[in-house]
């Protein structure tokens, strides 16, 4: 019927407006101090000659992205002038006025076009798949799954990154390769004076790691095997971003976070090496290093997750066992990005947008590879299920004292 | 997908949309010594906290009446009193007689705006959700996109997530009497719409259509028999429930006379401030508020809103189907709403309701009319600093619901149920292309509300005219309404008596 052939056709456009409005209503949201980040830079690119940018350090936060960002944000900082002049003096320090935050918001809003084409080529990477009802198309779930990714939509719009841009040149490039072309991967910057963990810990093996050795050092002076004074004061969720030694096991350096990091993604990268597996089988070895450098890498953000999480979506729409490994670790993922938004005003976005996304993934994964029963043993269920109580309990006694306080 | 998630899909959709636009500011926001309706709204439930029930209404000490006095019915009331039961336990501060006036806070905020957010989920949204899965004609998929169209009408969100205020409560409960009427529970129906009324009184707009199609209903049903039955247990459900919300105020004579004044200011004129209707707009040329006598003001707005409503509600009266309810509803609404005394912009509302439930029948009409009646409380709208939110559910609003509804497509001269025109328009045009001019219209009347929503923004008024730019809104918007409130009537009117036409169906 004329109807469907309209909703056939124009599905792309509906869900690509359809989140864009959404992010325009969160304009107005909290953001964290990855805004000022992005106006300090925004400021210095825009006043100081090239060879300063790497040197300006009037703020705190100092310029820690590769040069292809630092131009990025000359370009803006260029449109940024017909909002408000003064967001471009570096010494504004905390400048938020609500022209400012209008064109920052719309700056990751718009820069997104890159993620939404990104997202569009990959759809044309997956296998035919015809006469099946819209909603249980792999292209339409893959761009529900990316296009209203949970982890994007609170880090990128609520949380403030641009991190829709830069998984859209991912994406691209991961396109590319399916489309039979060389890829081109940015690399980042390690930034090693920042410590082991990033001030909210990454969920990896360091975060663990540092509770043993709080663990131990607690019993170890409960039981008096230890002298208190003579423990080095770490304080390693103050929210800043230092140095740190561990007290009782052995501080973990830079070097060995590498070679772990390395030892991780070997056996990925030997299979690749004997064995390429086309363009799919690039696609699972990137996953595996993306996991691995997540897992021991040295001063992890949690926001990393979404490296592994996006591209898995890309195997999760054409596989099972990609299926059910895409549902544990993107809820898993997107529930760790949970402390990313601790206001109370915020609370109810985050867990509205975080059903949505999860039960359309569920539903829509089960649906569509339905041959050979549950996507999840009831184990996994029950973890996943898990959480609910868990968020629960964290959050009641939050809750209660923000608004006795005020 | 199945249908549960479907559903739980669409109703995130609405909530996530509802919070978000919660984010921006409210009416009266940091504005003293009079704030807004948010403020009206705390002092209410200062006011049922801390005074006696025969206070409520009257000029004392304690109750200025001339700040914020209660202005709605018992049920509003008590809603005031629960919510300020719960603000005393967060924190007293809130409801404390007097030294609570103009509180403002950002967790006092969170409160009042998570109160709207509960009453939404308890009443507006489960009705919404029945409604469309009752009553929608095609697939499920058809339901739950008719559902999230009438989920992100932008109106409603605006003006109870923005401005502040608790319409999803009282149309919400219209909505569950317009289903239990459909659904043939006449006096599950009536109970709602009563409870309806008691909790604002403008729900009145509604009042004649359910009259009339349940008399129209008793009346099929034989008056000497079954409907004379019907009818004594529909008039007693109405009267006890009248009698319980107003309990506390039957004591003394003069309680209940007290309130009725609150309710109906009929000193307070025929119009206040700018709105879309016959008196405001017929204003600008003549002026009739000075020129008539309140008397008279009076009694030709009773006189034109009861003729305005005649024929559909005679309509409905002879042909009690809920299709014929659907439309009397908008007819009546429009009419009060054009001709009634003391209208505010926005009692469109009560108009949006009805409409909403012919969006999957009519969709591009519906649609059109749910965008206008959004751009006639723009000079309220920006006002509360509430542009952004606006604007973005607008448009989303547009966007979504033609693309899910099909709007464009269903837009043949049957589907816009305007097939007798074409009889009657055949022999002297017959290359009449109805349906093209209507989209023609739709567009350029779009660009039009765009172009005069961008320049009431950006350009400063004329200092001759300050209030250039609400005029032209609400002149605008009459315009639209006046079109509207005829095409509605004439599509109620025309229907022929036997079973009614075919409905495309996807």
């Amino acid at each position: 019927m004329a109807a469907s052939m309209t909703h056939e056709k124009s599905w792309f456009l509906a869900l690509a407006l359809g989140v864009t409005f959404l992010k325009c209503l969160l304009i107005n949201a909290y953001h964290s101090t990855d805004f000022e980040v992005h106006r300090n830079w925004l400021a210095l690119t825009h006043s100081l000659p090239v060879s300063q940018w790497y040197y300006e350090a009037t703020s705190e936060w100092t310029l820690d992205y590769p040069p292809l960002f630092a131009w990025f944000e000359y370009g803006l900082s260029h449109i940024a002038q017909f909002f408000d002049k003064e967001m471009l003096v570096v010494q504004n320090l905390n400048y938020a006025s609500p022209a400012t935050i209008l064109f920052q918001r719309l700056s990751v809003i718009v820069a997104d076009v890159v993620f939404f084409y990104a997202v569009k080529e990959c759809c044309k990477c997956l296998r035919e798949d015809k006469g099946k009802d819209l909603l249980a198309k792999p292209p339409f779930i893959l761009t529900v799954l990316l296009l209203w990714n949970f982890g994007l939509l609170i880090v990128d719009h609520i949380h403030f990154q641009y991190n829709g841009f830069l998984f859209g040149i991912l994406l691209l490039s991961i396109a590319r390769h399916f489309q039979g072309q060389l890829p081109q991967v940015l690399s980042r910057l390690f930034p090693f004076k920042r410590g082991l963990c990033h001030a909210y810990w990454a969920p990896n093996i360091w975060a663990l790691y540092n509770i043993a050795d709080k663990a131990f050092s607690i019993l170890g002076v409960k039981f008096k095997l230890l002298d208190i004074n003579k423990l080095p004061k770490a304080s390693m969720t103050g929210g800043l971003v230092q140095e740190f030694q561990h007290s009782v096991l052995p501080s973990v350096s830079p070097l060995a976070t590498l070679v772990c990091t390395l030892l991780s993604i070997l056996p990925a990268l030997f299979r690749i090496w004997h064995r390429p597996n086309g363009a799919r089988g690039f696609l699972r070895c990137l996953v595996v290093c993306a996991l691995g450098s997540f897992m021991f890498g040295w001063h992890v953000h949690e926001k990393a997750i979404l490296m592994a999480i996006l591209p898995l979506s890309l195997l999760a729409v054409e596989s099972r066992e990609d299926a059910r490994i895409f549902l544990i670790l993107s809820i898993t993922g997107h529930y760790s990005l949970f402390p990313l938004l601790f206001t109370t005003q915020e609370l109810p976005i985050k867990i509205f947008l975080m059903l949505l996304f999860t039960i359309f993934s569920v539903t829509s994964l089960k649906t569509l590879l339905r041959k050979g029963g549950a996507l999840l043993n009831p184990l996994e269920a029950t973890y996943l299920l898990g959480l609910i109580p868990l968020e629960l309990i964290l959050n009641l006694p939050m809750t209660c004292s923000v608004v006795v306080i005020s | 997908m199945e249908n549960l998630s479907l559903i739980s899909l669409c109703v995130l959709l609405g909530l996530t949309s509802r919070w978000a636009v919660s984010f921006h500011s409210y009416s009266g926001a940091g504005k003293p010594p009079m704030f807004g309706d948010y403020e009206a709204q705390r002092h209410w439930q200062e006011v049922t906290y801390n005074l006696p029930v025969h206070e409520w209404y009257f000029n004392t000490t304690n109750n200025d009446l001339n700040y914020w006095g209660l202005d709605y019915p018992p049920l509003t009331a008590y809603h005031s009193l629960v919510c300020a039961y719960v603000a005393k336990l967060l924190n007293p501060e809130w409801v404390e007689l007097y030294a609570s006036r103009g509180y403002e806070s950002h967790s006092h905020k969170l409160f009042m705006r998570a109160t709207v957010l509960f009453t939404d989920i308890l009443i507006y949204i489960p009705a919404v959700l029945l409604y469309c899965f009752y009553f929608c004609d095609g697939s499920s998929k058809q339901k739950v996109a008719t559902a999230l169209c009438i989920l992100l009408y932008p109106g409603l969100i605006l003006i109870d997530y923005g401005h502040f205020q608790y319409n999803s409560v009282s149309l919400g409960l219209a909505l569950w009497g317009i289903v239990g009427l459909g659904l043939g529970w006449d006096l599950f129906g009536s109970l709602a719409f009563t409870l309806a009324l008691n909790y604002k009184q403008m729900e009145l707009y509604h009042s004649l259509p359910f009259f009339c199609y349940l008399l129209g209903k008793c009346i099929k049903q034989g008056l000497t028999g079954r409907g004379f039955f019907n009818l004594a247990k529909i008039s007693l459900t109405v009267l006890v429930t009248f009698a319980l919300c107003w309990m506390p105020f039957l004591s003394d004579p003069k309680q209940p006379l007290q309130v009725l004044h609150r309710l109906f200011p009929v000193d307070r004129g025929l119009f206040e401030d700018k709105v879309a209707n016959t008196w405001c707009s017929l204003n600008v040329l003549i002026k009739i508020k000075t020129l008539l006598s309140r008397e008279t003001q009076l009694f030709l707005s009773f006189a034109l809103t009861l003729l305005f409503n005649l024929p559909s509600s005679l309509k409905l009266l002879s042909k009690p189907t809920l299709w014929q309810f659907k439309l009397a509803l908008v007819n009546s609404s429009l009419a009060f709403f054009l001709f009634s005394f003391q209208v505010h912009e926005k009692s469109i509302l009560l108009a949006a309701l009805p409409v909403c439930l012919v969006i999957n029948e009519i969709p591009l009409i519906a649609i059109w009319f749910l965008l206008t009646s959004t751009f006639s409380m723009l000079p309220l709208l920006v006002k509360d600093g509430l542009l952004l939110p606006y604007v973005v559910t607008s448009l989303a609003f547009l966007f979504l619901s033609l693309y899910l509804l099909s709007a464009l497509e269903r837009s043949t001269e049957e589907a816009l149920r305007l097939g007798f025109y074409h009889q009657l328009t055949q022999h002297w045009l017959p290359k009449l292309n109805l349906s093209r001019i209507i989209k023609w219209k739709f567009w350029f009347s779009l660009a039009a509300m765009a172009a005069v929503s961008f320049i009431s923004v950006w350009l400063e008024p004329p200092a001759k005219f300050p209030d250039l730019f609400p005029v032209l809104v609400s002149i605008l918007s009459f315009l639209h309404f006046l079109g509207f409130v005829i095409y509605f009537n004439l599509v109620q009117l025309m229907e022929p008596q036997r079973k009614k036409s075919q409905k495309k169906t996807n």
